[in-house]
This record gives structure tokens, sequence and C-alpha cells, in this order.
């Protein structure tokens, strides 16, 4: 027992002497190495993160959208819509909205300008006044204090003062938000008193969300009814999208790392082959060899995976993924800035480490086995 | 006693480049002397020697150690029997490059599963033996030839092996360095050693504490004298 123990931790002593010894080498390998767990490490945090923050921030959003459709198009609902909604038994509160979409020359950004509800008490704003989120306040330098001035596309005015800037938790999804008094936006978009963009449905029992939204759509089949768990699937398969085409993008540096792997498994260096012959003369057996090599190629590819996972942990959680932003958040040009609670899924991280370390580790040992099998001397010649 | 019976040695057999390296030899290399394998460069001793040492196997024929066959041994068992009964010296000694000369010494050990400061003790015993304790923590790049070979011939030791094998090992070696390495011929002799050795170096095959010469030319042994 013992005596197994001494001999592979002369074999781990000798892999990583073996390491030390061609130290150039051996560090440009674990860059690149670490430069492809880092890129993938990176998609997959920011994925994971991303759509558990989505799926927290909207919880607050209401358990059913009710919007009036026409030939499959967006229409605003009547004072009758709501009046229907609120017959509906099991429905414990109906709260119209106003919202709608600016597209802001000024910033070169859309807006998405909206009138806080009741169910948001902690977001009232006067006449003349904006709530807005930080996406929106950076694109247009204004801060608490500071005048906003917007101009809808019929030319009207909008002149409001910054109440408060919407806190970068939140930017996921309020980072393009304007939060204005409900007469500034009715003038602003020039609606009448009795109109609303759609109407937030609040159900007594949580779990009849589907049954009253299957009611409600009997009651009014001009309309659409979204459910919170129609929204968060929609925000996961977003970024679950996003994060696909994040990967497929970095194919290149996967086909990089293919071709480093498989050129080191095509052939060992001829002193490389060298050693293995000695080693093999003075008495190590196949196994020792194999065993040795084998701690080599998971100290190479464990220190490229922690490395590359540490750098993309710190990428994610401490610079918001600032290298992916443009893919992975989208936004028009607002992109939110906001940091991600660190989490890491076990499954995820252990996927990772499957797709790669064991391919190169695996790949490594193919021509060391051909050169260990053979005789010393044939090795050495 | 290694017994070689009707041993033949063919590289690249079924190519334009075939070599008959050994053709056919039948030898006898009896315990606790000194065997030298003499003949010009081509002439097969250092095949015969690898195929001794069980660093390769015969085409044909039969090898036996102690009456044991080893020669259709497989692989795993033949290497058990390259480290507990064979000690090799090569004629470009074959130290591992970037590692010190007392790493160098320990390595045919490691597989054995000796204790760290144990084997440490053993090969430091074995450096300072052949007066090179205070070169045990030097590179081995940065060592002379003689220096070299002495490591090589300790590295040879550390499994206390009864055949000591070196070949051509005053190749690269001035005249004072061939006595050394006779002088250390003869204590492993002494110690009850089987020591064979190829060489073409009169100093080497006209020494006195060779008991046996063993002539080959063209892959076949041409005269023997004990």
């Amino acid at each position: 027992m013992r005596a197994a123990f001494e001999r592979r931790r002369h074999l781990l002593d000798f892999a990583v002497a073996s390491l030390l010894r061609r130290p150039a080498k051996n560090v440009g390998l674990i860059v690149v190495y670490a430069l492809v767990v880092f890129l993938l490490a990176s998609v997959m945090l920011f994925g994971t993160a991303v759509r558990r923050e989505a799926s927290a921030v909207l919880d607050a959003a209401p358990e059913i959208a009710a919007q009036a459709m026409t030939m499959g198009r967006h229409e605003m609902s009547t004072a009758g819509d709501v009046a229907a909604l609120k017959g509906l038994r099991g429905v414990r509160r109906v709260e119209p909205r106003l919202w709608g979409y600016l597209w802001d020359s000024a910033g070169a950004a859309n807006y998405t300008l909206k009138v806080p509800t009741a169910a948001e008490p902690g977001l009232t704003v006067a006449k003349g006044e904006a709530i807005v989120g930080e996406g929106v306040a950076r694109a247009r330098k204004v801060s608490p204090g500071k005048m906003l001035f917007l101009v809808s596309p019929a030319g009207k005015f909008l002149r409001t003062k910054v109440k408060a800037v919407l806190p970068s938790t939140t930017a996921l999804v309020s980072t393009d938000l304007v939060l204005v008094e409900e007469g500034d936006f009715r003038a602003f978009f020039e609606l009448p008193p009795d109109v609303w963009t759609d109407v937030a449905l609040t159900v007594t029992n949580p779990r009849e969300v589907t049954t009253i939204a299957e009611k409600a759509s009997v009651k009014l089949p001009g309309h659409r009814f979204v459910t919170r768990a129609d929204m968060i699937r929609t925000t996961e398969a977003l970024f679950s999208w996003r994060e696909g085409l994040a990967l497929a993008l970095l194919g290149g540096g996967l086909v990089a790392f293919a071709i480093l792997a498989f050129d080191k498994a095509s052939g060992l260096s001829a002193e490389e082959r060298r050693e293995i012959g000695i080693l093999k003369a003075i008495g190590w057996e196949t196994s020792d060899v194999i065993l040795m090599k084998l701690w080599e190629g998971l100290l190479i590819s464990l220190a490229a995976f922690l490395l590359g996972f540490a750098a993309a942990y710190a990428h994610v959680f401490l610079w918001s993924a600032s290298l992916f932003e443009p893919v992975l958040k989208g936004w028009s040009t607002l992109y939110p800035r906001f940091p991600l609670t660190p989490e890491i899924d076990a499954l995820e991280l252990a996927t990772l480490a499957v797709l790669t370390v064991v391919p190169y580790v695996a790949a490594i040992q193919v021509p060391i086995w051909r050169t260990a099998t053979a005789d010393p001397d044939v090795v050495m010649r | 006693m290694i017994e070689l019976t009707g041993v033949t040695k063919v590289y690249d057999q079924d190519k334009p480049t075939r070599v008959d390296a050994v053709r056919g030899v039948d030898l006898t290399i009896d315990d606790g002397r000194v065997t030298v394998l003499a003949g010009p460069s081509g002439s097969g001793k250092t095949t015969l020697l690898t195929v001794i040492g069980c660093l390769a196997r015969p085409t044909t024929g039969r090898v036996a150690i102690d009456g044991d066959l080893v020669s259709g041994l497989p692989e795993r068992f033949l290497t058990e029997v390259r480290r507990k009964t064979f000690g090799f010296v090569f004629q470009r000694f074959n130290l591992i490059r970037g590692l010190s000369a007392l790493d160098n010494v320990m390595l045919p050990a490691y597989p054995t599963g000796i204790a760290h400061a144990a084997l440490r003790d053993r090969a430091l015993a074995l450096l300072d033996h052949f007066g090179l304790a205070d070169r045990s923590r030097a590179v081995v790049e940065t060592l002379s030839g003689g220096e070299s070979q002495r490591v090589a011939i300790a590295r040879a030791l550390i499994n206390d092996p009864a055949v000591v094998i070196a070949d051509e090992p005053t190749a690269s070696l001035d005249g004072a360095r061939v006595e050394q390495f006779l002088t250390i011929a003869a204590e492993l002799k002494a110690q009850g050693k089987t020591v064979l050795i190829t060489s073409h170096d009169p100093r080497i095959t006209r020494a006195a504490l060779v008991d046996r010469l063993v002539a080959m030319a063209d892959g076949r042994i041409v005269e023997a004298t004990s």
C-alpha cells in the first residue's frame, strides 16, 4: 500500500519536474488552453446568471398581461375591456397600464416610456418628473435633478426633471425605461383618457393563472393573455439563443484548440520519445510511463481549466462580461450595466470540465501509449 | 548465468532496408565475470547487448537468465526482469536532460515504490562513492563527460542489479577517465556483479580485469577467449 503510494508520488514528482523542464512550451500551451476555457466559461456563466437574474426580476411582473389585438397587431385596451376583466372570478386586481416605445434620435436609442402603476409604490412620479433607467441616464448624461427633454414622432415635446435613476440591479429589464406621470404620457403620445396600452391582472390563487387566462380569453377573444411564466420562458429562450449564438461564434476557438489537441495526439517530439525509451530501458513499466504522462496532462489541463474559469468568473461577475456585451445583451444601443449575482451551476461546470479536460488528456495518451508499448531499443533508436 | 541460443535480430524484416544485425549467436555469460563484446562498428555487438539486456526481443532464438526463458515474456514481465536484473550504462549516457544528477540516479527506483528519503540517501551515497557528492544538484547538461558517465553508472546501480551492461563506455573519455572506468568495473566485479561491456577500444579489450573476450563481426561471434 505504502509502496504504491510512494510510486505514484514519485511519478507525480517526475511529471512536475518534466513540466518545469519545458517552461516556454508548457506555459504557451496553458495560455492557449486557458483562453479556450475562458471563452466557453464566460458564455456559460453569463448565460446561467442572466437567465437567473431575468427570472428574479420578472417575479415582479404581472401574473397576467392582457393585450388587445387587431389583425395580429397590438391595439389599445378600452375602458370596456377593463370592466370585462374586472368581472372575472378569481381576479384580485385589474390595473390598466400605459407604456410605449420612443426612438430617441438624440441618444440614438429606443426608450420604453411607462406610467408607474399602483403596484409599484416606490416609483411614483409627479407631473413634470421622470425616473429613468441607468442606460437612459448614461445615454442622455442625466442624473437626479437634471432636465430630460424628449420629442415624440409627432413633434410633441416633453420636458421633465429627473427624480431618480433606477438601480443597476434591475438594469436587465429597466435600462431603457423612462417613468413619467400619466398626464404627461397621454399628452406626449396624444392618447385619449380612456385607453391603455394593456391591462395587468393579479389573481387570487397563483396556481389558477392558466385557468383564469383561458377564461379571460373566452370573454375577450380579441385579446392576447401573456402569463408571467410565458415571459420568463421567453426571456430564458432569448438568452439561451444568444448563448448558443455566442458559442457558435466561439467555434473558431474550439477548432484552434482541436488542432492543438490533434497536434499533441499525432505524435511526440523526438526528445519526448527518447525520454520514454530511456525510462523504459531503466526499468519503468508501460503503466508507469502512461501514468506519469497522465499526471502531466492532468496538471496542464487542470491548471488551464482553473485559470480560464477564474478569468471567466472575474470577467462575468466583476466586469459584467464586457467582451460579450454586443452579442449577449442586445438592447439596441443601451446595453444594460448591472452586477450579476455570482452563481455557478455545478452541472455546467462539470460539462465544461468534461468538454475541455477529458478530450485533451485522452488525446495525449494515444501517442504515449504507442511509444510506451514499443521495445525501448526501438524507441531510443 | 545468461544463455543465448541461436539468437538472431533482424530490423525492417519485410522491407528493402532489412538489416540482419545478429545472425545465430550462441553464447553463455557466466556470473560474476567481466565479459567484453568486441568488434568494429556495425558488427552487431550493441544489438546483441540490447537483446541480452531485454531492451529488444530476438527475432528468433532463446535468451534465458538463470535457466528462466525471458525472450518470450510479455513486455510487462520483461520490464520487471530488466529492472531487477540489469543496470545500463549507455554509450551517450542517456541521462534525462533538465534534471539534476541526483534525480537521474533515483529514476530507475521510482517504480519500486521505495520511500523518497531512503531512495535519496541511497542515491546520494552512490554519487558520493563516485566522487560526485558536490555535483548532486547540478543539472546534467552542466556535467563533464567523465562526470556524466559516473552519474550513469550510479543510476545503473541504484536498484542493485546482478548484471551491469556498459555500451562503448570509453568512446568519449580521455585516458585518465578510461582508467577510472576500469577501476569502477573492477570494483563491481569484486562485489560479485556480472559486467558486460561492448567496446572496440584496446584499452578495454586488453585490460587485465577482462575475463572473457567475445569478438564479433557481421552479426556473428568469430572468436571467444576466456
